[in-house]
């Protein structure tokens, strides 16, 4: 087990022995009476099957059918949100949503520099790159650089707003309706809205 | 403080690298780090502006070098020192010595039942705002050695406040729960130019949220 685990790296640590260090951190605290591994089998189980991008790519195909609704979200987002009833786990931070709307004209991408705040009661736990010192200190200064990276070479006269998440507020984008998706509904619609979208490093695209 | 952790505008950090149908977690380690930081309780002067600043702290080499989820480890084993709940000697063996700091476990079921319908919390209502919609503001110049929400890089800058987004607790106050400072809370517009120079996009902006103590008129 232990030879295994020590041909993996990862940004020069040997994660074998971060592995055995949570293992004993684990059992010290069973041992002490002050955690329940069956309780944290069901938040890694909720987090890992539940929660995800499928829950905010709801949200926005409903903005994208029902003009009502989107002026709700981009008004009211904790409202909005409320009406799926996305199950979650209650009680880790006292987070709020904003909406921030992607038009031919704007186009919206969330960072957090200081760590990694991220939606994530409507698009679960972030990717690593999004968490990465890359991305965090580069994307405020060089947004064009960055999206360019993604995929995405914005014109010049389209406006990049950068959203620097560091308060209780949860930052959602919401892509523009990609052409040739008309009449789909809101099922169909929400099947193609990607996580990358919803944070701004991607557009949405009809298959 | 200014950590490393305040990293917005750094050059130098490499390509940012993507990685197709990323599982949710890498390693089961890191799914035990996450539940344990969420399930313990330590007790009065603990949130989450003391878990940030605790991995602030981490000297500016190893918060580098360390994974995502291993400053988490690196964070929550100091959490869990500081705070009596177990001794440098039970986390460097592993077997529990009698005595330590009394916590509340949260059970499998208390999880289960906070498992429902996401709802927004409700800010505090009744304080004040300092400033409106449109107001031309100033961020302050302040290097705290504590814990802020203030980065560098917005310190000394000119914007305009977009939105009011409601009332918070103040981070560089509430991090060890001394005093909460409820106050308002903006989204505050800066040209991108205004940060970074004439090299910068004149079209683009930066929009970020600023309590009403970070900020000055303009």
């Amino acid at each position: 087990m232990k030879t295994d685990a020590h041909e993996h790296h990862h940004q020069g640590t040997d994660l074998s022995d971060v592995a055995l260090r949570v293992r004993t951190l684990e059992s010290l605290l069973i041992d002490k009476g002050l955690v329940d591994p069956k309780a944290l089998d069901l938040i890694i189980e909720t987090y890992e099957t539940m929660i995800g991008p499928h829950y905010g790519a709801k949200v926005v195909a409903r903005s994208w059918v029902d003009p009502q609704f989107r002026e709700l979200l981009l008004t009211d987002a904790n409202a909005a949100v409320e009406q799926f009833n996305f199950t979650t786990i209650a009680g880790a931070l006292p987070t709020r949503i904003v909406a921030v709307e992607n038009t031919p004209k704007v186009h919206n991408v969330v960072v957090c520099t200081l760590c990694s705040c991220y939606p994530t009661q409507i698009l679960g736990l972030p990717p690593t790159w999004y968490k990465s010192a890359a991305y965090r200190s580069r994307v405020v200064i060089d947004p064009r650089g960055v999206l360019k990276g993604f995929g995405l070479d914005l014109p010049d006269d389209v406006e990049i707003g950068v959203w620097d998440s560091n308060s209780d507020m949860r930052y959602l984008v919401v892509p523009e309706r990609p052409a040739g998706t008309e009449g789909w509904n809101e099922e169909r619609l929400a099947s193609i809205v990607t996580r990358d979208s919803m944070v701004g490093v991607a557009k949405v695209t009809a298959p | 403080m200014n950590g490393v952790h305040d990293m917005g505008g750094m050059h130098g950090m490499g390509p940012i690298e993507r990685e197709q149908d990323e599982p949710v977690f890498h390693e089961e380690w890191e799914g035990r780090v996450y539940a344990l930081t969420r399930v313990l309780r330590l007790g009065p002067k603990w949130n989450v502006d003391m878990s940030r600043y605790t991995m602030e702290q981490l000297p500016p080499a190893r918060y580098l070098a360390s994974s995502y989820y291993e400053r988490w480890l690196l964070g929550l084993e100091a959490r869990l020192v500081a705070s009596g709940v177990v001794s440098a000697e039970e986390l460097a063996d592993g077997r529990a010595r009698p005595g330590g700091a009394k916590m509340p476990l949260m059970a499998v079921d208390e999880v289960r039942a906070s498992l429902g319908p996401w709802r927004a919390p409700h800010p505090e209502v009744g304080v004040p705002p300092k400033f409106n919609a449109g107001d031309r503001v100033v961020a302050c110049k302040i290097n705290p050695v504590g814990h802020t929400r203030l980065p560098r890089y917005i310190r000394g800058r000119q914007g305009v406040i977009e939105h009011d987004l409601g009332v918070q607790r103040f981070p560089d106050t509430w991090v060890a729960c001394q005093d909460p400072k409820p106050q308002h809370v903006y989204s505050v517009r800066f040209a991108a130019q205004e940060l970074w120079g004439p090299d910068a996009s004149p079209r683009d902006a930066l929009y970020i949220d600023l309590w009403d103590d970070y900020l000055d008129p303009a």
